[in-house]
Order: C-alpha cells, then sequence, then structure tokens
C-alpha cells in the first residue's frame, strides 16, 4: 500500500507503491510506480521496471553515505526466495504418476497458492523499503533514490565484482569487532546509554522470538496439511457405496476440507501479522543497532581527534591541520547525534504502532477463522446426529 | 497388569433373527494398568468383580477363543498386538509422553477389546470368557508368540492367500461372500491409510504444541525487553493466550490418538478376524470338497474290485464308500452351517461398526467444537489489551 508525503517546505507530493510484480524463472520484476510533483523529476507520473539487486544497491548506497550515518537507514528487503516453492512444485510434477487426477489437482492448487503467497509477501517487503524511503525527510531527496525511480534503463549493478565483495566482508569483520568494543564503552548521555543497552537486548529477544514463531507457524501448516490428507481418504471411504456409514464419512469429509482451509489461512494470517512483524523489527532494530555504532565510531573519532589536538599543542606542531580535524569530528559527532535521537524515538513510534495494528489484526483474524471453525462443526454435528 | 470389573452379569436368550439388537447388561472396564511387580488386593463386590490379569493373559484368552469358534465361522475380536518397542520403554521406566500414551492406548484397546468379546453372545457364553472375567489367578498363557504382530500379520496373509486361491472355484450362489470380501480388503487398505495420516497428525499436533510453548516464552521475554509499558504488557498477554493455545494443541492430539486414531486401529484388526472367518468357510468347503474327490476314488476302487473279484476287499471297499458318504453328508451340512455363521457375523459387525464408527466420530468432533470455544474466549479476552497498546 502506498504512503502519500507531503513535503510541507516546498509543498511537493511523492507517492511509490509496486504496481506489479512478474516472477520469471530466477528473479521477480518489480515495476515500481511513482506519482511526484517534485520539481527535479521529467514527468508527475512514471514506472520502471526494478530487479531485486538493484533495491540492494540503493539500499547498500545509504548505509555508504556519510551524510546519513545519523539515520536509521531503512532495512534492504530479503531476496525473493522461491527456491523451496519451485522444488515442490517439481517433485509433484515427476510424482504425477503415483496419485490419482484428484489428488495431483488438489496439490498443484495448494503449492500454487503457496507459490503466490511467497510472491505476494516479497512485493509487500519491497515496496515497504521504498514507502519508508519516501517517507523520510531527507532520504527521499536522495539523488539515488531519484535515479532508481525515474531512470527506465538497467542499472546494471548487478553482481558485485569480486573486489567489491571482499571488500564488503572486510567492512563488516573490522564493523563487528569495533561493534564489542563500543559496546563496552559508557556513553556519557544517558539517553544513548539507555538506547544502546535497551537496543542490544531488544534485538536479540525480536530475533528469537522470530525464529520461535516461524516454527509455530510451521507446524501448523503441515497440520493443515494432514487434515487435508484426512479429508481426502475419508473422501474415499465415503464413495465406496451408498451405506449409511458411507455417507457419514462423505458428510464427515466434507467438513474436513473446509476446516482445513481455515486452518491454512490461520497459518497464512500468523504468518502475515505476526511472523512478518518480528522478520521486519529484527531487520530495523539491527539499522538502529548500526546507526548507534556509527554515532560511537563518531564518537571514538572524536576523542582521538582531541588527543591528537593535545598531542600537537603540546608540540606545537601541526596545531591548525589537528584544530581543523577536531572541529570537522566535533560537527560530525554532534549532528550525527542530534538526528539519531529524533530517529530513535520515531522508531519507537513506528515500532509501537506497527505491533498494536498487527497484534489487533492478529487477534481480530484468529477470532474470525476460530467462530467460522465453530460455525462448521455445529452445522455438521447438528447433521450427523440428527441423522444417527 | 490389568483390573476390570465386570458389572451385572445376567444369563442371556438366545438370539431371534439376526437384525435383532445385542442386549447386554456386561460392562467391562480395564483401569490402571500397573508393572508387574506390584500388589494391590482385588476387591469384591455383589455384582461387581476386580480381577488382575496379565497383558499375555488377554492374548491367551483370544487364542483359546479363536481356536475353539473361529472354525465355525465367528468373527473373534482380535487384542491389541505385543509391541517390543512399547513395552520396552515401559519396563525401564522411561516416564516420557510417549510412553504414557502407549500404556493408555494399550488399556483403551483392551478395554475394548473385552468388551466385545462379551457383547458377542456365543463368546460370552464360552468358559474360559467366564473364567478370565472371574478366576483369581490365572496359570500363565504360554503360546503367546504366534499373537505377536509379526504372527498376526503372517496368520492374516496366509488366510487372504488361502482365500484368492479358492475364490474362483466358487459357484454363483456364492457371490454375496465374494462381494462382501472384496468390500472388506478394500476398507481394509483405506483404513491402513487413513490410520497412518491420523498419526501423522497426531506427531505435528504434537510439534505444534511443543512450538508455541517455546514462542509463549519467547513473546515473554521480548515482552519484558519492549519499553513501551502498554506494549510490553499486551506482549506478554501474548504469551498467555499461547500458552493457554499450546494446552489445547496438547488435549486435540491426545483427543486424535485416543478418539481417533485408536479406533482406526481397532477396526484394521477386526477387518483381519473378518477375513480370517472367510478363510474359515474356505477351508470348511475345502474339506467338503476334498471328501467327495475321496469318495470319487473309492467308488472307482470299488468299480475295480468288482472286475476283479475279490470279495474282501470288496467288503473293505464298500464299508470305505459307506463311511465317505457320511463325511460328505457331514462336511457339507458344516459347511453350509459355517456359511450361515459367517454371513449373520459379517451383518452383525458392519451393523456394530456403523455405530462404533458414528459415535467416536460424533464424540472426536464434539472434542474440536469444544477446542474452538476455548479459542475463541482466549482472544476475545486479548483483543482489549490489544488495542490499549498507545
Amino acid at each position: 500500500s502506498a504512503v502519500l508525503n507531503v513535503d510541507l517546505q516546498t509543498d511537493a507530493m511523492l507517492q511509490v507503491d509496486i504496481s506489479d510484480a512478474l516472477s520469471e524463472r530466477d528473479k521477480v520484476k518489480f515495476t515500481v510506480h511513482t506519482k511526484s510533483t517534485l520539481p527535479n523529476f521529467k514527468q508527475n507520473e512514471f514506472s520502471v521496471v526494478r530487479q531485486h539487486e538493484e533495491f540492494i544497491w540503493l539500499h547498500d548506497s545509504f548505509v555508504e553515505n556519510e551524510e546519513y550515518a545519523g539515520y536509521i537507514i531503512p532495512p534492504a528487503p530479503p531476496r525473493p526466495d522461491f527456491d523451496a516453492s519451485r522444488e515442490k512444485l517439481q517433485k509433484l510434477g515427476e510424482g504425477e504418476g503415483s496419485m490419482t487426477k484428484e489428488e495431483f489437482t488438489k496439490m498443484k492448487q495448494e503449492l500454487e497458492a503457496e507459490y503466490l503467497a511467497i510472491f505476494k509477501k516479497t512485493v509487500a517487503m519491497h515496496e515497504v523499503f521504498l514507502c519508508r524511503v519516501a517517507a523520510h525527510p531527507v532520504l527521499r531527496k536522495d539523488l539515488n533514490f531519484h535515479v532508481f525511480l525515474e531512470y527506465n534503463q538497467d542499472l546494471s549493478v548487478r553482481g558485485k565484482n569480486k573486489k567489491e565483495k571482499l571488500e564488503d566482508f572486510f567492512k563488516n569483520v573490522v564493523k563487528s569487532a569495533d561493534g564489542v568494543l563500543v559496546a563496552g564503552v559508557k556513553d556519557v548521555d544517558d539517553f544513548f546509554e539507555h538506547e544502546k543497552t535497551f537496543l542490544l537486548e531488544y534485538h536479540n529477544r525480536v530475533k528469537d522470538a522470530s525464529a520461535k514463531s516461524d516454527r509455530m507457524i510451521r507446524s501448523h501448516k503441515n497440520a493443515a496439511d494432514d487434515i487435508n490428507r484426512i479429508a481426502s481418504s475419508l473422501y474415499t471411504l465415503g464413495t465406496q457405496d451408498s451405506t449409511d456409514l458411507c455417507k457419514f464419512f462423505l458428510k464427515v469429509s466434507e467438513l474436513f476440507e473446509k476446516t482445513r482451509k481455515i486452518e491454512a489461512r490461520i497459518a497464512a494470517d500468523e504468518d502475515l501479522k505476526l511472523a512478518d512483524l518480528l522478520k521486519y523489527y529484527l531487520r530495523e532494530s539491527q539499522a538502529a543497532k548500526d546507526l548507534l555504532y556509527r554515532r560511537s565510531r563518531a564518537l571514538v573519532d572524536y576523542e582521538n581527534a582531541n588527543k591528537a589536538l593535545d598531542k600537537a599543542r603540546a608540540k606545537n606542531r601541526d596545531v591548525l591541520q589537528a584544530e581543523t580535524s577536531q572541529q570537522l569530528c566535533c560537527h560530525k559527532f554532534e549532528k550525527i547525534s542530534e538526528s539519531a535521537k529524533q530517529e530513535l524515538i520515531d522508531f519507537k513510534t513506528r515500532r509501537v504502532a506497527a505491533f498494536r495494528k498487527n497484534l489487533v489484526e492478529l487477534a481480530e483474524l484468529e477470532l474470525k477463522h476460530a467462530k467460522g471453525n465453530l460455525q462448521l462443526l455445529q452445522g455438521c454435528l447438528g447433521i450427523l446426529k440428527g441423522n444417527t | 497388569m490389568f483390573h476390570f470389573h465386570a458389572q451385572n452379569l445376567f444369563q442371556l436368550e438366545e438370539e431371534e433373527e439376526e437384525e435383532e439388537e445385542d442386549k447386554f447388561d456386561i460392562f467391562v472396564s480395564v483401569k490402571d494398568p500397573e508393572k508387574i511387580g506390584e500388589t494391590t488386593l482385588p476387591m469384591f463386590r455383589n455384582k461387581t468383580f476386580t480381577v488382575r490379569r496379565r497383558f499375555s493373559d488377554f492374548l491367551g484368552l483370544y487364542e483359546k477363543l479363536s481356536e475353539k469358534h473361529g472354525p465355525n465361522g465367528f468373527i473373534v475380536p482380535p487384542p491389541p498386538e505385543k509391541s517390543l518397542l512399547g513395552m520396552t520403554k515401559v519396563k525401564v521406566g522411561k516416564e516420557d509422553s510417549s510412553s504414557t500414551d502407549f500404556v493408555e492406548r494399550r488399556r483403551g484397546a483392551l478395554e475394548r477389546y473385552l468388551q466385545r468379546v462379551v457383547n458377542h453372545p456365543s463368546l460370552l457364553q464360552d468358559p474360559d470368557v467366564r473364567e478370565f472375567l472371574e478366576r483369581e489367578e490365572l496359570p500363565r498363557a504360554v503360546s503367546t508368540q504366534a499373537l505377536s504382530g509379526a504372527g498376526f500379520l503372517k496368520m492374516i496373509n496366509k488366510a487372504t492367500d488361502a482365500v484368492s486361491k479358492m475364490t474362483i472355484k466358487m459357484n454363483e450362489s456364492d457371490v454375496w461372500f465374494e462381494e462382501k470380501l472384496q468390500e472388506v480388503e478394500s476398507a481394509d487398505q483405506q483404513f491402513r491409510k487413513l490410520h497412518a495420516l491420523v498419526e501423522s497428525l497426531v506427531v505435528h499436533r504434537k510439534e505444534l504444541s511443543l512450538n508455541t510453548a517455546s514462542f509463549a516464552k519467547s513473546a515473554a521475554m521480548l515482552g519484558s525487553a519492549e519499553d513501551n509499558t502498554a506494549l510490553s504488557r499486551a506482549l506478554s498477554q501474548l504469551a498467555e493466550v499461547e500458552d493457554k493455545m499450546e494446552q489445547l494443541h496438547q488435549e486435540q492430539a491426545a483427543n486424535d490418538t485416543f478418539t481417533f486414531a485408536e479406533m482406526i486401529a481397532d477396526y484394521i484388526r477386526l477387518l483381519g478376524a473378518v477375513r480370517g472367518s472367510f478363510d474359515h468357510r474356505m477351508k470348511a468347503w475345502q474339506r467338503w470338497q476334498d471328501a467327495q474327490s475321496m469318495l470319487q476314488k473309492k467308488r472307482e476302487t470299488e468299480a475295480k474290485l468288482l472286475w476283479a473279484n475279490k470279495p474282501d476287499k470288496l467288503q473293505l471297499a464298500k464299508e470305505e464308500i459307506a463311511e465317505w458318504e457320511a463325511k460328505v453328508t457331514q462336511y457339507e451340512r458344516d459347511f453350509e452351517r459355517v456359511s450361515a455363521t459367517v454371513r449373520k457375523e459379517v451383518i452383525r459387525f458392519e451393523r456394530e461398526k456403523t455405530k462404533n464408527c458414528k459415535r467416536q466420530i460424533i464424540k472426536y468432533l464434539e472434542c474440536l467444537l469444544q477446542s474452538q470455544q476455548q479459542l475463541i474466549k482466549y482472544w476475545e479476552a486479548f483483543l482489549p489489551e490489544a488495542k490499549a497498546i498507545a
């Protein structure tokens, strides 16, 4: 869903959404649709086709931009992963001979529904990323972002070369080592000290909750699949002849066919409202941690610059250079601290709102489905008991 | 060892027609399984009495009943199989859910086995059954090896081999039996498939239960880390809901096992016994046919001897002919009697099966319904907590 963003200063509007998507053999093509009154775009409404790697390129360009060091960079969407689903469809095709036509059709429909669900999810996650950028007062003005939205040719960012990949690898290694170092340093500012403690713990717990919710939902899907097969088996038993018992089995088979659809829906809704929510905040809390890390780095740089200045003054050599350097570091650190504070407050607001929305929707859906199940069971039992 | 009560034992009347409802006032229940070695005193009340029996005693009873009544075409209800794996776990003292499940499954299966035996008008008359129910100490049953799962299967397979070879030779007046046997075999196939599926559901529900509990803990931890008060509370409420869901899933798994899976397992065993009765009918037919062939041979011998002029041997041959004529008549009557019994038994079996399956499935669905009602309560309680987040 699109988010309407109005820049109060220039009265310009920027609205981004993914209006279409196409799944090909090993890639997904997203149609990114933009509506904007910003003067720097050639038209007011336009679309381009982008692939996952181009989203990653955009995200990474934000991360690498020093100007954005003081912001929570919206987390990159995860890579579209149809491997498991594709494998299942392939296996189904291979095993076509060993099952009845009804079973095959049924399984095919289910796998196609699963594929479609994964597809919808990946579209949503890519869209959320773009909307977060478009909603950010500073990032929305980013030139790369505008290129991403408007340039209707291939951005040619696919497949980083080997050198770049190695650089990334080392960057991450250094970061995590530093991360450990910086985490141990107590901050002067209470707000940031609290945030650091909070985020470290929160991130770990969200990670755990995300993994556990995935496993729980997986079991739920498995149980729904079993009920589906049981329904088929009862149907076969019920069609053997037209005795009383066979009619009974047919009725029960019909019931299970319906309840298992509800169970599958429950699993899907839990996935959307709970698992995806946790996954998202896992990534966002990491992005918030990254911000804190960048601020800590800037603080360390500032402190080092102070020490260098003192040394220079003591030796009375390169003092001006040291002063300039120290001023730059100070400025950088203060700039980051100021925007970081606001970012972290916004993060909390967004998080609370998102959890509220999703938990309410989750509860409402669970209720809806339980009531649906109840109605089916009551109806069926009424008929079964009446005929006995 | 198992205790059971037999209440209100009455004298029974002969059944008049095959459609008449069996009316019995005997009720058995099997309770309190204990490992061998513990002592409990049996209790005696007027028309209620309790005895202790070993698992092998049940198998011994089956063997006796099957030897006596099987050949006459009766469908003798089978007890649950020996299970080496299950019993080893219990003996070793492994107190996990799989061994408690096993013990409960076995207890239930034995109870239903006994109930079926005493519900059968002819079997209840058997003195071995009375002895089983009343006598304080039973001598150990020795030859129960044949009744292990593998032995059971072998017996059934032998029966089906025999049946499939002979069905072709029987004449059209037996179309009913041919059709019924086919129905029984296809039902057996389907029930086995269904049983495997329900067992799979049980496994997945237990997994779901464990994973839900795990998630509940995780959600509680997340709630305590969350620094927004209302959200923190909502998350711990969510954790509580998930805890309750875990309980529901456990109950559901038990429902799947004891109400559904075990019912199907019973019928897989019973269908085996039905095929056994068809096998006995075939054997009776075969004995009659063999006697007819023998009679024919004796007549041919007589004819040869008439030409050969050996009066002594001729006399012997005439005696043998008379003997075999009598046997042919007897075996023909036996075959007809056994056929009639099998037919009656199958009709009774189908009637009971319909009644039982319906009852059990309704019970199963009612449990599912209660589960949904609980679910609704839990989520309704949670919703305001979620809405209160600010």
